[in-house]
């Protein structure tokens, strides 16, 4: 990521329903939207779940956060990139380990403070959170061994501070003006 | 509300198009939909025995038999541009509901509000590649506003609210709701809410009072200030306060293609169409212009030509329902985001009337230098005298629909629409064969009103098969078909950047006489100029429905016109006919 524009990091409150994954997958592709990354899981509220995603420096954001909101099932979504946030990434790393290599693969993860999960006679599991660099620089240390799988979780993200990242949506909030939905006949 | 009764699923479609207001559906039946025309004639429920709690129910809705589930769409469509309501069409699963994707694509372009109802098949099958199932929800996901699969009976009335809310508030847009044909057969108890709730969805309608002011100060402020009238203004039937800002503030209009009959035709501040084949005068005053009021509206390529040269000395007001349009294509100084009814009127309340001397005297001249709207005196039967006959029989009391070409240009440049919202066109999608049905659409929708029909001879013979269904139910539309026997606009751009070379653009068209009598339709042809006015007045004499075939001029070519990627200042006018030999438009 060093030297590189900052791609934009997009947090949205959607429904929870079948078929909306769809819906926000047809928009990226239709609109030529670029998705770096995408994590999804429930949120704080029943029914709904919140998503990050990363989008390419190149993307125009303020389209990407406009047409996803077109959406009936987006409920609310905005561009934190430029907010005060918190960021994060889990990454899993199987790797080759065997009696010569197994405690210097160790002391590579404890320098990132990332943890053993499983140790089998020839392979490790390190569990590793941070930001991308982070899991970058990581990952680039352990290429001197014999990496099998790795596997990230992609980005999540939410603002520091007592706020919650998105404002909780309100049922009972009124239209701005009552509005004639067949407003008669046409007549100059 | 809830009532202890229950309802069948087709019921309870039914019930809420009661609610709706909805008194009329196009579409076809098959097998997945069988009970929701099962409901519609005679009150069964499509299941035996009847249900405990089932009663049958006769409900006053009125059902048009398409030949094809497209023209079901766009008649349905062509319907909601009339009346204003949501139009609601029918489809079967697989090919039934696949038919009427282009419909629903040329809705969704249009911002038209429709509600598609498609059967699918049983709930059991589904996913399981059964027998006529198409993944029709999935497959309408980019051309509709919203689109819903319905698994559950009680889910019904709900879905069919938050259609019919969806389709027709904020910017309006097709809504699809796919409902399998065991799920219709249930029964369940029915409800109705007060108001429709959709946390995800909050169309914003009145404009930001700050950006109003910008934006009166940035009219006061203008010299050279054009509003371009779009869609928004018909939709939001902003009709008076249009012209209300124009008069008002003294500002010309432009209407978009489909803005047009948006703004009275014949008004001293008309001025016209822009973009590809826009008036000359308008695609210079554009570019010289030091204020554009985009109203309803959304700069599309067609209108806006190269983009980065648009409207190169303009500040830019857009006024638009859709913030997903606002900052797309330009950057506006103050933008209005909201209903355009409701910010005209926040824009009326303060703008006062200014002088412009120079910029309409500026305009006139243009207008003398490049009048873009001539019609070469010639015996050969040219597309643009046919139109202006036709208006000059109607005197423009009469709904014209359009298909998709150089009569739809034509159509556009050379009548005059004062009678409001009287254009039916397909803009966006520039689906040919739009006028067969869209017609149908507009004459149901307006029974007692003439409804021409603009056809090209390409499009025509992509919708003809809807000649049986006006036959049936006895349409008096008069179709008046431009036929210069190959696929116009396609060959005029082959003779202008392929070396003209026309391949696959010359018809072999049909006697269109002959074939509209086989339908037992009146056929008329003329073939020479001094046929075409009888023939009009002999379709207008007519009580029922007219097939006219105008044989026109083979390679007449449509300007003013803007090359593809050409800027507007680029215009190409009206090559320069010899002047005492034109009648002025």
């Amino acid at each position: 990521m060093v030297g590189k524009i900052r791609p934009h990091t997009i947090i949205a409150l959607v429904e929870d329903r079948p078929g909306v994954l769809n819906k926000i997958a047809s928009k990226w592709r239709q609109r030529g939207f670029n998705i770096e990354s995408l994590a999804v899981g429930h949120s704080e509220q029943p029914g709904l779940s919140r998503m990050t995603f990363v989008v390419d420096a190149d993307t125009n954001a303020e389209q990407v956060v406009r047409q996803l909101d077109k959406l009936v099932d987006v409920v609310d979504i905005r561009d934190i990139s430029h907010e005060d946030i918190v960021a994060r990434e889990l990454a899993m790393i199987k790797i080759r380990a065997d009696k010569q290599t197994r405690s210097q693969i160790i002391e590579i993860a404890d320098i990132f403070h990332a943890e053993i999960v499983d140790v089998e006679p020839d392979s490790i599991i390190i569990e590793a959170t941070g930001d991308e660099q982070k899991i970058d620089t990581m990952v680039g240390l352990l290429r001197d061994y014999e990496i099998i799988e790795l596997v990230r979780s992609g980005r999540v993200a939410m603002l520091r501070g007592p706020d919650v990242s998105h404002p909780h949506p309100r049922l009972d909030d009124e239209p701005d003006e009552q509005y004639d939905r067949y407003p008669g006949p046409h007549t100059w | 509300m809830t009532e202890e009764k229950l309802y069948t699923g087709a019921q309870m479609v039914m019930e809420a198009f009661l609610r709706e207001g909805v008194d009329t559906i196009f579409g076809l039946p098959g097998g997945a939909n069988l009970p929701l025309y099962d409901v519609l004639e005679n009150g069964g429920v499509g299941i035996q025995p009847l249900p405990a709690g089932v009663e049958p129910k006769i409900y006053p809705i009125k059902h048009y038999l398409v030949k094809h589930e497209q023209c079901a769409a766009h008649a349905a469509d062509a319907y909601s541009r009339v009346t204003g309501k949501a139009g609601v069409c029918y489809g079967t699963s697989g090919p039934g509901a696949t038919n009427l994707v282009t419909g629903i694509a040329n809705a969704c372009m249009d911002s038209i509000p429709l509600v598609c109802v498609t059967g699918q098949v049983i709930s059991a099958l589904l996913g399981r590649d059964g027998f006529q199932e198409a993944d029709i929800q999935g497959i309408t996901i980019p051309i509709t506003k919203h689109s819903e699969l319905v698994l559950d009976v009680n889910e019904i009335p709900r879905a069919m609210q938050e259609a019919f809310h969806i389709a027709t508030t904020g910017r309006p847009g097709p809504v699809l709701v796919d409902i399998p044909r065991d799920v219709l057969q249930k029964t369940g108890p029915f409800y109705w809410a007060d108001k429709v709730e959709l946390r995800g969805y909050k169309p914003r309608l009145t404009p930001d009072p700050n950006e109003v002011a910008k934006a009166v100060e940035l009219i006061q402020q203008s010299k050279k200030p054009i509003i371009l009238s779009g869609h928004g203004v018909i939709i939001s039937h902003a009709y008076e306060e249009v012209r209300e800002l124009a008069e008002k503030a003294n500002i010309p209009v432009i209407t978009t293609l489909l803005g047009i009959s948006g703004f009275p035709g014949t008004h001293p501040l008309y001025l016209g169409m822009p973009g590809m084949h826009g008036m000359y005068w308008n695609n210079i005053a554009i570019s010289e212009a030091d204020l554009l009021i985009g109203v309803g509206m959304r700069f599309d390529d067609r209108v806006t030509g190269r983009l980065k040269d648009f409207a190169p000395r303009a500040k830019i007001i857009h006024l638009e329902i859709d913030p997903a349009e606002i900052g797309k294509n330009v950057r506006p100084t103050a933008t209005l985001q909201g209903d355009a009814r409701a910010s005209l009127r926040a824009l009326n309340k303060l703008v006062s009337h200014k002088e412009r001397p120079d910029w309409f005297s500026w305009l006139d001249e243009l207008k003398r230098a490049h009048p873009s709207i001539l019609i070469r005196d010639t015996q050969e039967v040219l597309p643009q005298y046919v139109i202006r006959e036709i208006y000059e029989a109607t005197k423009g009391d009469c709904y014209i629909a359009t298909g998709v070409g150089q009569h739809q240009m034509w159509a556009a440049q050379y009548f005059w629409y004062d009678k409001p919202n009287s254009f039916i066109t397909s803009g966006g999608l520039g689906t040919m064969g739009f006028e067969v049905p869209a017609a149908m659409g507009a004459q149901v929708a307006a029974p007692g009103e003439t409804v021409w029909s603009i056809c090209g001879d390409g499009g025509f013979m992509m919708t003809l098969q809807e000649l049986a269904t006006i036959a049936e139910y006895d349409w008096p539309i008069k179709f008046a078909i431009i036929n210069n026997n190959n696929l116009g606009m396609v060959r005029q751009w082959q003779q202008l950047f392929y070396e003209n070379n026309t391949v696959a653009t010359p018809l072999k068209n049909p006697d269109f006489v002959k074939l509209a009598e086989a339908f037992g339709i009146k056929g008329l042809r003329a073939e020479r100029k001094e046929e075409v006015r009888a023939v009009i007045d002999e379709a207008m004499n007519h009580p029922g429905p007219v097939v006219i075939d105008f044989q026109v001029k083979y390679d007449e070519n449509c300007y003013p016109m803007v090359p593809p990627g050409a800027s507007l200042d680029e215009t190409i006018d009206q090559p320069a006919w010899e002047p005492e030999k034109a009648l002025v438009g």
